[in-house]
């Protein structure tokens, strides 16, 4: 991909931004198991952050998809993997169908505050009964004349006890399967909607993540983004800038975790000499740099063909299983090597451990991925 | 309200900076970015122009090889404009020869007010913007961390060692504004787009007037004849604290007269 001054002018702007705006504040935040995401997605919107991709007629900046790609290694590389996917959902997962499908007016209302900060989203697909097999979902949207009369419950849903309006999937018939689901935009003042629980978190502990619950919560049938009874497969299409972004996520944050480590290892001493002496350590860590420097290039190759308006399906599948395999394998290598000092909260180490386990389950697991590739490639009988 | 901001093009100081060993003169090959300390004049340029309620932000900048990555990101931030001298014939100017070539392009600009940095963060000579008022046969004032314009005055709280100075002298003057008086604001992805298409004049010492022997190696009455390496910092005293570490330091800070 080629980056032009326009693109080294924008990673450097991000940078200091964020740097600014969230890498002082994320011990507090973690410890808070909380952000303020309305006041830090004001300022990214106000920076043309929040609707890069999107039509400026609803204030999007109509970039084309290598400034996604940029800001999304950014958020990675910033040192708070819990706020960089809030984002990511505001960004790349909550809104990416809203903008392809969703009406002029439903756009304008929703869209156009999400993109300048103003509202606050969530994606709400996961149930109780339901992740990785997404056609089980049993939240139920049934018509009352103009209105979707809606009962069930969300689960792990990310931004969830901040949101202002969820991208919501339900079933609006009984077809069952992935047949008869419908997305809709849900505001979270709607009679009938609450926060059951706020979840406990291994890690991304910044990040809010919500148990919902719908009894008889009514919206008008406008609501619906795009056609009804096409919520599986807008989903899906949904599914690939999630994947994708958050693979740029992953590269960003692992190659500052191999810059960090690299500097500790050059000062800390053990055996007369400083533990980045030893070649053991240096292969590995070279290793570890060729990995990623291979993965950083294939997320490149995706983003291109995504410009060029290809599908991407098998790009965001086999680059967000390699990404998870790659994170945890890399994130266990750098706290190995810090010692005992790795492994206590005070240091970075210990929170990038424990944040990196997410993306080989969220967004569709490992095993899903190797599913879709598997039916990709024909590795079926 | 016009205002010209000097800003400074350097390498970046995150990375090594390597010093030419015959001319003791800082190499300026890879590419250079905006010196952070004028990030904060171009902040101040920026408001002024807007509370005035019009007006424009010309960047004016001396750098090599044509270089504009710096000037776009404060063409970024929401200047208007960059005069920009660059020419073979200006490698090894001095601190002197530096401020004609700017006050030269300044005046081309016909500014209500110039604002400068303290000092750049590779030369830090912090001469400049003295050199430049005196070339234009303008008041100077440095160390600037508020400013007011009132009608054809500007009014100054300027930094001191003890609190600040509060200073008034006719437009058009040249001020040198403190680091970290203002936040310089974060372009947006706008503003980065917008700035490519942003006009930056690139002018030779020909151009301005100049008479090429004053300026240059040639035109240099400063001469850097020796550089050392700064002496190595010396391994810091380690107190062990057995109850009576705070005294310890006590008697420390007493010792250099911190307290
Ligand atoms: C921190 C966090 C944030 C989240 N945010 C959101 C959100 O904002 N919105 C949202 O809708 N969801 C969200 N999720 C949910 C997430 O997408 C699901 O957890 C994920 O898709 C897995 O679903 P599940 O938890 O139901 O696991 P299950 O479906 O119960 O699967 C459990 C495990 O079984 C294995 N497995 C699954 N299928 C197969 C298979 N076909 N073959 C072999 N093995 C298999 C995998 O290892 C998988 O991890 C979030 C989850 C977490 C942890
Ligand atoms: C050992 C040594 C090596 C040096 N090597 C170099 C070198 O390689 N290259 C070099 O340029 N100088 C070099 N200098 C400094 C040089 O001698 C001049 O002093 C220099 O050109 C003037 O800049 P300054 O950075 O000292 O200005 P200062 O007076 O510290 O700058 C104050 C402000 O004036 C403005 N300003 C200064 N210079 C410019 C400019 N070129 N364009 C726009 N605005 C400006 C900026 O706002 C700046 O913050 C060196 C000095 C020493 C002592």
């Amino acid at each position: 991909m080629l980056f032009t001054e326009e693109h080294d002018s924008f990673r450097r702007t991000v940078r200091g931004l964020l740097e600014r705006e969230v890498t002082p504040h994320a011990d507090e935040w973690e410890e808070a198991g909380h952000f303020p995401a309305h006041a830090l997605f004001k300022t990214l919107g106000a920076h043309g952050l929040l609707g890069l991709e999107y039509d400026p007629a609803y204030g999007g900046q109509g970039a084309d998809h290598s400034y996604a790609v940029i800001l999304g290694e950014e958020l990675g590389r910033m040192g708070c993997p819990g706020v960089a996917m809030a984002v990511g959902v505001q960004t790349d997962m909550a809104t990416p169908s809203l903008h392809r499908f969703g009406s002029p007016d439903l756009k304008e209302k929703y869209l156009g505050p999400a993109i300048r900060g103003e509202m606050v989203t969530s994606i709400a697909v996961t149930e109780p009964d339901a992740g990785s097999d997404v056609a089980g979902i049993r939240t139920r949207a049934a018509r009352d004349g103009d209105q979707w009369v809606i009962n069930g419950s969300k689960l792990y849903i990310t931004n969830g006890t901040q949101a202002d309006w969820l991208c919501l999937l339900c079933r609006t018939s009984d077809e069952g399967g992935y047949r008869g689901m419908s997305q809709i935009v849900f505001p979270t003042d709607t009679p009938g909607f609450a926060v059951s629980r706020k979840l406990d978190k291994l890690g991304n502990r910044s990040s809010d993540t919500a148990e919902l619950s719908f009894t008889d919560a009514r919206v008008p049938v406008t609501n619906t983004i795009g056609e009804i009874g096409r919520g599986f497969q807008q989903q899906m299409n949904q599914f690939q800038n999630e994947r994708m972004s958050a693979v740029y996520n992953s590269v960003g944050g692992m190659g500052r975790a191999l810059e960090r480590t690299r500097e500790y290892l050059k000062q800390r001493r053990a055996f007369g000499a400083p533990l980045l002496a030893n070649q053991y350590i240096q292969f590995k860590l070279a290793e570890l740099a060729a990995e990623l420097d291979v993965l950083r290039h294939y997320t490149y190759a995706c983003a291109e063909a995504y410009i060029a308006g290809q599908d991407t399906t098998r790009f965001a599948t086999i680059a967000k299983l390699k990404a998870g395999r790659l994170q945890r394998n890399l994130a266990d290598t750098c706290l190995q090597f810090h010692g005992g000092i790795g492994y206590m909260e005070e240091t970075w180490t210990a929170r990038y451990f424990r944040d990196s386990r997410l993306l080989s389950i969220g967004g569709g697991a490992d095993e899903v991925m190797l599913q879709v590739l598997s039916r990709l490639d024909g590795f079926t009988a | 309200m016009n205002v010209v901001v000097c800003v400074k093009q350097i390498p970046d100081p995150a990375g090594t900076m390597k010093l030419d060993q015959s001319s003791h003169n800082l190499v300026r090959e890879g590419k250079l970015i905006l010196d952070e300390s004028d990030s904060y004049g171009v902040e101040m340029g920026l408001q002024l122009a807007e509370q005035a309620g019009g007006g424009e932000v010309t960047l004016v900048s001396m750098a090599p090889n044509s270089e504009t990555s710096g000037l776009r990101t404060a063409l970024a931030m929401g200047a208007a404009r960059a005069i920009l001298v660059s020419d073979p014939g200006l490698a090894g100017t001095d601190a002197l020869g530096t401020a004609k070539v700017l006050a030269a392009a300044i005046k081309r600009a016909e500014p209500d007010l110039i604002l400068t940095a303290t000092e750049s963060t590779d030369g830090y000579t912090g001469t400049i913007p003295a050199q430049i008022a005196e070339l234009l046969g303008m008041p100077s004032v440095t160390f600037s961390k508020k400013v007011t314009i009132s009608g054809d005055n500007v009014t100054v709280e300027r930094q001191t060692e003890e609190g600040y100075e509060e200073v008034e002298v006719p437009l058009p003057a040249v001020l040198s504004v403190t680091a970290g008086v203002v936040e310089p604001r974060y372009p947006s992805f706008k503003g980065i787009m917008a700035a490519k298409g942003k006009p930056v004049d690139e002018l030779k010492v020909t151009d301005l007037g100049i008479d090429g022997s004053a300026v240059g190696a040639s035109g240099a009455r400063q001469e850097v004849t020796a550089v050392t390496p700064a002496e190595a910092r010396k391994a810091g005293e380690i107190v062990t604290d057995d109850g009576d570490g705070f005294q310890q330091i006590i008697s420390y800070l007493e010792r250099i007269k911190v307290i």
